[in-house]
């Protein structure tokens, strides 16, 4: 005799889609089971290593596409538990953004204005606080002192990190030591611990049908803790409401598996993606004018050569983020850093005569490894990314035991988005190679195509069926009960992190999901407190909650 | 008179490590090493330990690399067939291209647009790993050793506990100006 196993809710991937769900079904008496393809990891799991099998490769996904690939977390906690905590909110234009559509791509109902209680509710619950000069690292305070020699202004990033625990060790991607990264695995997982939820790492959901009673199926796999290539095991569990929450990469995915289990999907299930415009360039300092030009000194001889030392990103050059400036010239540009391995590969040789990422040039670049600093160009694309067929397993097929795969995604780079990345490269080396401050090129496309650690819209919403997936209220067109609160749901490019965004219109989708389950009968109530018992965002959020209900 | 080469393992073995270091060039060993071209100073991805990086199955390349050689070498004899380059048969085909033409024969099979692009990026992937984050090795074992790379790259040794610390990481001052339109929790308005 077999046995089916049932819960109320079943999430999907635990980062901030998956745990921000399932904390509020749970704390309002759902019965909720996260499934999670990636291992549990948590303090002195993550390792200050590169090799591999340490947490850098195992908390980690790197899905190789067709002009593009995406990085994202592979872990209990997604994309929280390596991510750089940069979470500022998204400026008031990027909702009125038409795109590629001819029309507001942003459902009529959310604005910058209407978000704002639910960006409040993240920013208590996670909590992102304001950073001041004296938190901004070195490679921060020069890229400010850069901004500022060329006439533009730089923002301190708000971030999701505890700076009394940071220890500015730069190991961000593989998961924070220091418990000073305020992931996920601190605010709403165990929040929804608390009240009952289970959390199940390494189950790879494949594929969703129904059952005879109308409920939903979920097929997943169980997933080798060690060497992700090999699988050992599979199920199915019954609920009645369904969170689709496993990253923009992979919620498409498994919608598109599962066509032919539960019927046609959404023309927009699959495509529309977007990388958030994103692109990298490499600054090499020259050391002298760093201290003559900026006037800046670490006080111990050396002017800069703090490339290892901070904490991701940690200051933007906000001036292209000018609501009157035409669509693709806005941008931001942010400090960051990027360890070796994924973030020297793409490096270019500024001026490259021979070959630009690889051979003699590039070894005496990577010998001024310390003197480089990054960019970070976040600027508006055209979600012209679209998912080809689903491979047999997952999202991608693995390559390596960990981190490595190749994926079905494809990305041809419009003119919109050329020339919005040319605006920006522009825009860079106006800054850094002003009185011979440094030398600059872009990361290169031609080797794993774009890339985006901030993959977006590949199930969006909105409020045209044929360019949206989902409703207004994040359910599946066509689908009931099936809703997708990850970055997919984003309609395009934020020119910003985009973290934030996604966490607040996770929490806005809340009412409508509790709505839905109890219409199924299930018992719960929307009305939860801040994971940590606090009250504010709740109150603030209050009188929108009505206007989510109805459908 | 060149001895000859003996099996296949060898072939194998020279033409990867001529591939490594194309990509992270490096020193010769001794002075008849003709896989390391010896196109820049200092340890390359060969002495960066590229070949027990791609020999390790985690990687997931190693079970295709003899397959991989034997492209390589495919290629290289069209190359050097091309640029009518002498033929020299003491080594494999790719080792026998000097370092220009192992390398511009490198960005042909990297150049988008090549049917086996992939393959080769892969392989240019772990190569540079190799010497930029030595993914075969302890980070803090591969520093205490000296790896070529990650000294090369000025990466400083942690902490006795092997953890990174950075007690002093900041100018401590504002630097710029901020944007006008800043809201008071910081963000974009
Ligand atoms: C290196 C890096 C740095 C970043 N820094 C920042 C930053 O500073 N600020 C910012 O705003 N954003 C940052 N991001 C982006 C941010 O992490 C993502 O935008 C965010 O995590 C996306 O949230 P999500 O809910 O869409 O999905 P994710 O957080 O990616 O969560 C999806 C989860 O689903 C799991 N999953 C996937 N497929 C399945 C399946 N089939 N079955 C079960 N589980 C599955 C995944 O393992 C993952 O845990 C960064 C990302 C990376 C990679």
């Amino acid at each position: 005799m077999t046995s089916t196993e049932r819960t109320d809710v079943l999430v999907v991937g635990s980062g901030f889609g998956g745990a921000i769900a399932a904390y509020h079904l749970a704390a309002g008496g759902a019965r909720v089971v996260v499934l999670e393809r990636g291992p549990w990891l948590t303090g002195n799991d993550f390792d200050h290593d590169f090799k591999l099998g340490s947490s850098y490769t195992r908390a980690f996904d790197f899905t190789v596409g067709d002009g593009m690939s995406v990085l994202g977390g592979n872990c209990v906690g997604g994309g929280s538990v390596v991510y750089f905590a940069a979470m500022p909110r998204a400026p008031r234009f990027v909702f009125e953004r038409h795109g590629s559509i001819g029309r507001r791509m942003w459902p009529s109902a959310v604005s910058r204005d209407t978000l704002e209680p639910w960006y409040d509710r993240v920013e208590e619950a996670i909590p992102v606080t304001k950073q001041e000069w004296s938190d901004v690292s070195y490679a921060g305070g020069l890229w400010a002192a850069a901004c500022d020699h060329a006439g533009r202004t730089a923002n301190p990033l708000p971030s999701a990190i505890d700076n009394s625990k940071c220890a500015n060790c730069n190991w961000m991607m593989a998961g924070c030591r220091f418990d000073a990264k305020r992931s996920l695995l601190f605010n709403y997982l165990p929040g929804a611990l608390a009240h009952g939820a289970e959390v199940r790492p390494l189950h790879e959901v494949q594929h969703i049908s129904r059952t005879d009673d109308g409920d939903y199926r979920v097929h997943y796999n169980v997933v080798d803790d060690e060497d992700y290539r090999i699988q050992a095991g599979s199920g199915t569990i019954d609920a009645k409401i369904i969170i689709l929450a496993a990253g923009a990469g992979a919620t498409p995915v498994i919608l598109q598996r599962s066509e032919a289990t539960l019927g046609t999907m959404p023309n927009a299930v699959g495509r529309y993606f977007s990388g958030n415009g994103e692109r990298l360039n490499t600054a090499v300092l020259n050391e002298d004018k760093v201290r003559e030009v900026l006037g800046l000194s670490r006080g111990d001889g050396l002017a800069y050569e703090a490339n290892q030392i901070g904490k991701g990103p940690t200051v933007a050059s906000w001036d292209r983020l000018d609501g009157s400036l035409p669509e693709y010239s806005r941008f931001s540009l942010e400090q960051l850093y990027f360890p070796p391995g994924l973030g020297t590969i793409l490096a270019q040789v500024p001026g490259a005569t021979g070959p630009s990422w690889f051979g003699v040039d590039k070894k005496e670049l990577l010998k001024r490894w310390r003197s480089w600093l990054i960019i970070f160009q976040m600027t508006e694309d055209d979600n012209e990314g679209v998912f080809g067929p689903p491979p047999a397993t997952g999202n991608a097929d693995r390559i390596s035991q960990q981190m490595l795969g190749v994926g079905r995604l494809r990305y041809n780079p419009t003119a919109n988005t050329l020339r919005g990345w040319a605006e920006a490269d522009a825009e860079v080396k106006d800054i850094l190679e002003r009185d011979g401050l440094a030398e600059v090129a872009a990361w290169t496309n031609d080797v794993v195509g774009a890339y985006t650690v901030h993959p977006l819209a590949s199930c969006r919403v909105g409020d045209d069926p044929d360019t949206s997936a989902l409703d207004d209220r994040n359910e599946l067109r066509g689908h009931p009960g099936i809703f997708v609160t990850d970055g997919s749901a984003v309609p395009g490019a934020l020119t910003v992190n985009p973290a934030m965004t996604i966490a607040a219109l996770a929490e806005r989708a809340i009412p409508g999901i509790v709505h839905a389950a109890q219409q199924r009968g299930v018992n719960v109530t929307y009305g939860a407190p801040s994971p940590d018992g606090a009250t504010s965002g709740r109150q603030g959020a209050a009188r929108l909650v009505p206007t989510l209900l109805h459908r | 008179m060149t001895p000859r080469i003996r099996d296949e393992d060898q072939v194998r073995t020279m033409t990867l490590e001529a591939f490594a270091d194309t990509i992270v060039p490096g020193e010769k060993r001794s002075p008849d090493d003709r896989a390391v071209a010896g196109a820049a100073p200092g340890g390359g991805a060969v002495a960066a330990g590229a070949l027990e990086l791609l020999e390790w199955d985690a990687t997931g390349l190693s079970s295709g690399l003899g397959e991989f050689a034997r492209l390589l070498n495919g290629h290289a004899q069209v190359y050097a067939a091309e640029h009518e380059l002498a033929p020299d048969e003491s080594v494999p085909p790719f080792v026998a291209l000097p370092f220009e033409h192992r390398t511009a024969l490198v960005q042909r099979l990297t150049t988008p647009g090549h049917p086996e692009k992939e393959f080769w990026v892969s392989l240019a992937l772990f190569s540079n790993m190799a010497f930029d984050s030595a993914a075969h090795l302890h980070t803090a074992d591969a520093l205490a050793a000296g790896h070529p790379g990650l000294i090369a790259m000025g990466i400083e040794l942690p902490d006795p506990d092997g953890l990174w610390r950075f007690p002093a990481y900041s100018y401590g001052r504002q630097l710029a100006r901020l944007h006008p339109d800043t809201t008071p929790s910081g963000s974009p308005a």
